[in-house]
């Protein structure tokens, strides 16, 4: 049931002349659950409705489903089911009402309506809700009513645009464990967009990062993570702390001391890492010596802001107990494995 | 409960003056129109005569508002609501203007807009004389609302994603349009429809150039009985015409009012 899509060369310049997507390639095999992610503008929603068929790509550009040009085909007969960020769910139906409207304007027999309907409440466990109102939902229960109504047809691909964004950060948490249980068991084709870092490593099993209407990258979220190919991507996704500095007798000179170098190439370089990648350690049997700017009590750690050891201010984290304050002297191991070296 | 100030007391005062200052009129006609004889006042005795006489003199004007009324509300729904969902779908500065040129019916007088379509077509015979005319110049003057009143409804929902989410959902352009959009927008064409009801049968300006002999409205007819007949026969018919009116006014408001958040099953499911 579920397809591959493959997007060729697909470009889109809205009437304004705006090129809002790529020329872009990419291969979503079935079933898998692919996240794009990017910042706001790069194009992620475009691509998402060239998917769907809300929109069309620039003559030369063409959507496949399963090896079928699906180009010219219209998303009323694309079978694919949407969630919207905004629910975008009719307010003139009830919560049953809505759900069943897909398979009504397919003409299903009301009994076989009646039954999909049954169980696609009690999938998103919204049964007790069938005959509310859709005004008198939550946030977190009008997505899961969308959710229910774009599967309700069972369609070939689920692509949700930034469900979870408009939902506060307990209930984002918890639906998106169970959208992700949800995709797991269905094994269904999805594409999910959003901006947010954590929720695209949660799902994905491959993220694309986009930038600008291209892609940036595209991998598995532990790929994305500790393989990024540019500083775009290093830097958009989760935090990267820069070291500039001058590599001299295989060590990294920088402000605050002296980390050793394993790179190649030598003179002047700026470098990436981590936060997790350093460790705070005694006076004494530190590389390099910083000092405190800020300091965060996030209840199982601390993040520490410091400056002194580069030019710019380096995220720290630990989990010690100790009371940080602004101004106090830190010495940081940095593992050298974790130094990048990206030039774009 | 606290005391009132003396400032209450005269804005009390000062409204219920206002308010007999305007029903005062309205009361002597009700009762100058069942009165057997105004000049004598009620002593005179309470009659039913004067309505009678309205209704064998002029029902045929009741009958012609009532279809033209009928007949713009359905030329105005049937022009009007496709009308406001185009301007609510597509953007840019044409609709924004098209938007803008609709209320110019209402702006120009009436008598101007009559005269226009005299002069336009007032050769043509059989249209000139038939309450056709009257309709054309009755939907000229009423459209506006219609849209402006849907349009209101419309701009207030987020159509195009709502649209959307029903396409993705394999909807046709029927099925959504008949399906999602209307029902959304009921109480924009419910309210829009009270006011060119309304409208219509009130409307005297521009009726009275379009009107024939053979094609007179209530309103058309009431001046008529004013200017030629006794004062209780048309005192008689403008009780007539509140009770058509009236009912309508409170449907306006009524409508006008914020949807209670009552737990409607859904009729379609
Ligand atoms: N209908 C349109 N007409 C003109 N330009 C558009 C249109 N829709 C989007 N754009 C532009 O195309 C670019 C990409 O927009 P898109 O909505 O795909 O971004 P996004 O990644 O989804 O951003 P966000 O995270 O803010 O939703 C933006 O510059 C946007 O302004
Ligand atoms: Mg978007």
């Amino acid at each position: 049931m579920s397809v591959a899509i493959k997007l060729v060369s697909c470009a889109k310049t809205f009437a304004d002349g705006t090129r809002a997507v790529g020329p872009l390639d990419l291969e979503i095999p079935p079933g898998e659950t692919i996240v794009f992610l990017g910042p706001s503008g790069c194009g992620k929603t475009t691509t998402l409705r060239l998917i769907a068929g809300l929109e069309s790509p620039n003559p030369g550009g063409r959507v496949l489903f399963d090896e079928a040009d699906v180009t010219e085909i219209s998303i009323e007969r694309r079978n694919v089911g949407m969630v919207f960020q905004s629910y975008a769910l009719f307010p003139n139906m009830t919560v049953g009402g809505n759900v069943e409207y897909g398979l009504r304007v397919r003409k299903l027999p009301a009994a076989a309506r009646a039954a999909r309907v049954e169980e696609m409440l009690g999938m998103m466990k919204i049964g007790e809700l069938r005959h509310r109102r859709v005004d008198q939902l939550s946030g977190g229960q009008k997505q899961r009513v969308a959710l229910a109504r774009a599967l309700a047809p069972q369609p070939r691909v689920l692509l949700l645009d930034e469900p979870l964004t408009a939902l506060d950060a307990k209930l984002r948490d918890a639906l998106r464990v169970e959208i992700d249980a949800l995709l797991r068991r269905l094994r269904m084709t999805a594409v999910y967009v959003t901006h947010d870092q954590a929720e695209a490593m949660a799902l994905g099993d491959r993220i694309v990062v986009m930038s600008q209407g291209q892609v940036a990258q595209v991998g598995r979220p532990r790929d994305i993570y500790f393989a990024p190919q540019s500083r775009f991507v290093a830097e958009f996704v989760g935090t990267m702390n820069r070291l500039h500095g001058v590599v001299r007798n295989g060590h990294l000179e920088v402000m605050g001391g002296r980390v050793p170098w394993r790179g190649r190439g030598g003179g002047e370089v700026e470098v990436l890492f981590r936060p997790e990648r350093a460790a705070i350690v005694e006076a004494g049997a530190g590389q390099v010596k910083g000092r405190v700017a800020t300091s965060f009590f996030l209840g199982d750690r601390t993040r520490l802001l410091v400056e002194g050891v580069s030019s710019g201010t380096l995220v720290v984290e630990t989990t010690d107990r100790r009371d940080w304050e602004p101004g106090q002297d830190v010495h940081l191991v940095i593992d050298p494995d974790a130094l990048l070296t990206l030039d774009r | 409960m606290a005391r009132r100030g003396r400032g209450f007391w005269a804005q009390l005062a000062f409204t219920v003056l206002v308010a007999a200052f305007l029903i005062v009129p309205v009361a002597m006609s009700i009762t100058a129109g069942i009165t057997a004889n105004f000049f004598q006042g009620v002593k005179s005795g309470l009659t039913t005569r004067w309505i009678a006489e309205v209704w064998r003199l002029y029902r045929d004007t009741i009958f012609l508002s009532m279809t033209i009324a009928l007949a713009t509300l359905v030329v105005d729904l049937a022009i009007g609501v496709p009308a406001a969902y185009v301007l609510a779908r597509w953007r840019g500065w044409l609709p924004r203007l098209v938007e803008e040129a609709l209320v110019l019916p209402i702006a120009i007088p009436g008598l101007a807009t009559a005269l226009a379509l005299i002069l336009a077509y007032g050769t043509w015979r059989e249209f000139r004389t038939s309450w056709v005319f009257i309709l054309v110049g009755h939907v000229l003057f009423t459209l506006p609302f219609m849209v402006r009143a849907v349009l209101a409804v419309l701009s207030s929902i987020d159509l195009p994603t709502l649209e959307e989410g029903a396409r993705s959902l394999g909807a046709s352009f029927r099925q959504r349009f008949f399906g999602v959009v209307l029902p959304n927008v009921r109480a924009g064409i419910l309210a829009g429809a009270l006011m060119v009801v309304t409208l219509s049968i009130g409307e005297f300006n521009m009726t009275w150039m379009l009107h024939t002999p053979l094609t007179k409205t209530l309103p058309v007819g009431l001046a008529d009985s004013y200017a030629s007949m006794r004062l209780e026969i048309g005192s008689a018919y403008t009780v007539m015409f509140f009770f058509m009116i009236i009912p309508l006014l409170i449907g306006i408001q009524l409508a006008a009012r914020p949807r209670k958040p009552a737990t409607l099953r859904d009729e379609a499911a």
